[in-house]
């Protein structure tokens, strides 16, 4: 399948398959507002299949969070129709904010005004996981 | 020690390793000395919230603010407090921050004691926090441990029952690792095994290693310490499972009779059968010391985060 080149804005690259919507999700981006290409489940020699994201517009989001929801992907930033530079996310530190603990007995379920904050814990390995600052249950992608 | 003043307790990971040998140390001493810091604390009140009702732990709290000549004022069980009425955990931290010049808070809910921590303007301290953390009880093991065999680091330590859910054990190991030089022997059953990010943490420990088996009495001959935990049955399925495990697990004067002679029996109570009767007048029964060391423990702690000096303290480290 084919979608048009974007002149100005950015190629999110790689998103493991089925993740796109989530990614736009998290990067707050209004799909009622944005102009943006979306493409699901198409093939990728790296992983099999894959999504792509293209956004006609400059990045004023946190692309940081893509760090947290597709690690693996790549961003391309394209100007005048080409790309100028790409680059993988990093993994941010914390997250606040962004994603709620799924833990029922986590105290973020009872306790209002506060922030839910995530830490990236990497005792496992890395790439590592990102935890919950109150109960250390590990973020799950909703 | 001037670093813990004003400062809070909520996991033990979070604290120098410096600091916790220090509040050992500060512990034996007030052993030795109960009448010098009878009134270190003098003029001081200590606030216990307790939302969920810990009897044990709330009274070694309460007496080792009161062993130190100050004072407690507290609740226990949500249904006396204004949490019945909705009123958020920081609201009532900011309000007892009024009051008292130190907290201690125990709440059903995992990551309470940072939120108190957060709201108050004195120090708190987590004295248990649902499954999640309890670090003075770990601190009491550290301090039963050290008092028992004269150190922290090189030893065979095994842990034995419910070590999926037992979150005694998972800071135990977390902060044991830490001293490095830990044999860690993980004793279960395989429905109720170590966690992962447990035994992460002992592989992230350069010195220190661990061996899983479900066979207690093969092992016991090795241990230094030997920390048992009740095997509670609703973490069954069904009843026989409960029962077979269970009594696979109870230690018994048939099953220390192939232990060293200065193995330290670790619980931390109250137990149900998990140790017969006829241990506790075993000189290798660590247990109701431990809870000594637990309320002398919370009393270093509790002088340390006021910023209240034990006197004669600093003259004796100078002597030794
Ligand atoms: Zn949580």
């Amino acid at each position: 399948m084919e979608v048009t080149s974007i002149q100005d804005g950015i190629i999110i690259d790689h998103i493991p398959a089925g993740r796109a919507l989530s990614v736009i999700h998290f990067l707050g981006l209004d799909p009622t507002r944005t102009r943006m290409a979306l493409i699901m489940n198409t093939r990728s020699e790296r992983y099999g299949s894959k999504d792509i994201i293209k956004i006609e517009q400059e990045a004023t989001f946190q692309l940081d969070i893509l760090g947290f929801v597709a690690p693996q992907a790549s961003i391309n930033i394209v100007k005048a129709g080409k790309i100028v530079s790409k680059r993988t996310p990093g993994r941010p530190l914390s997250l606040v904010n962004v994603i709620r603990c799924s833990n029922p007995r986590c105290v973020t379920t009872v306790e209002g005004g506060i922030d839910q904050g995530f830490h990236l814990d990497t005792t496992g390995g890395q790439p590592g996981v990102y935890r919950c600052d109150y109960c250390d249950e590990e973020a799950e992608l909703s | 020690m001037g670093d813990l003043r004003g400062s809070s307790l909520v996991t033990l990971d979070d604290m120098r390793l410096e600091h916790i040998r220090s509040l050992i140390q500060r512990a034996a001493y007030i052993d030795g000395h109960r009448q010098q810091v009878a009134k270190t604390c003098a003029g001081r009140v200590l606030a216990t919230l307790f939302y969920e009702p810990s009897t044990r732990t709330r009274l070694s709290f309460e007496t080792a603010m009161l062993r130190l000549g100050g004072q407690v004022v507290g609740f226990a069980g949500a249904q006396l407090s204004s949490a019945s009425k909705g009123e958020t955990i920081s609201d009532t931290l900011k309000v007892v921050s009024n009051y008292a010049d130190l907290v201690a808070i125990r709440h059903p809910k995992e990551g309470a004691a940072r939120v108190a921590a957060q709201a108050a303007s004195v120090p708190v301290i987590n004295a248990g926090d649902g499954g999640h953390m309890h670090p003075t009880q770990t601190l009491a093991d550290l301090a039963t441990i050290q008092a028992r065999l004269g150190r922290l680091s090189d030893l065979t330590v095994g842990l034995c029952g419910d070590l999926t859910f037992g979150r005694t054990v998972h800071s135990l190991v977390t902060t044991l690792a830490r001293f490095g030089g830990i044999r860690f022997v993980l004793i279960s059953p395989d429905e109720l095994r170590c966690p992962q990010y447990v035994l992460d943490r002992i592989d992230a420990a350069p010195t220190c290693s661990y061996l899983c088996t479900r066979d207690l009495t093969s092992v016991i001959g090795d241990l230094d310490v030997l920390y048992m935990t009740r095997v509670q049955q609703e973490r069954f399925f069904n009843e026989d499972d409960y029962l077979r495990l269970r009594d696979t697990y109870i230690l018994d004067e048939a099953k220390l009779s192939g232990a060293r002679q200065h193995l330290a029996v670790l619980h931390p109570l109250p137990r149900v059968n998990e140790i017969a009767v006829e241990v506790d007048s075993d000189p290798r029964a660590a247990y109701f010391q431990q809870v000594k060391e637990g309320m002398l423990v919370r009393m270093a702690l509790e002088a340390a985060l006021l910023g209240d000096p034990l006197p004669g303290y600093e003259d004796e480290m100078e002597e030794n």
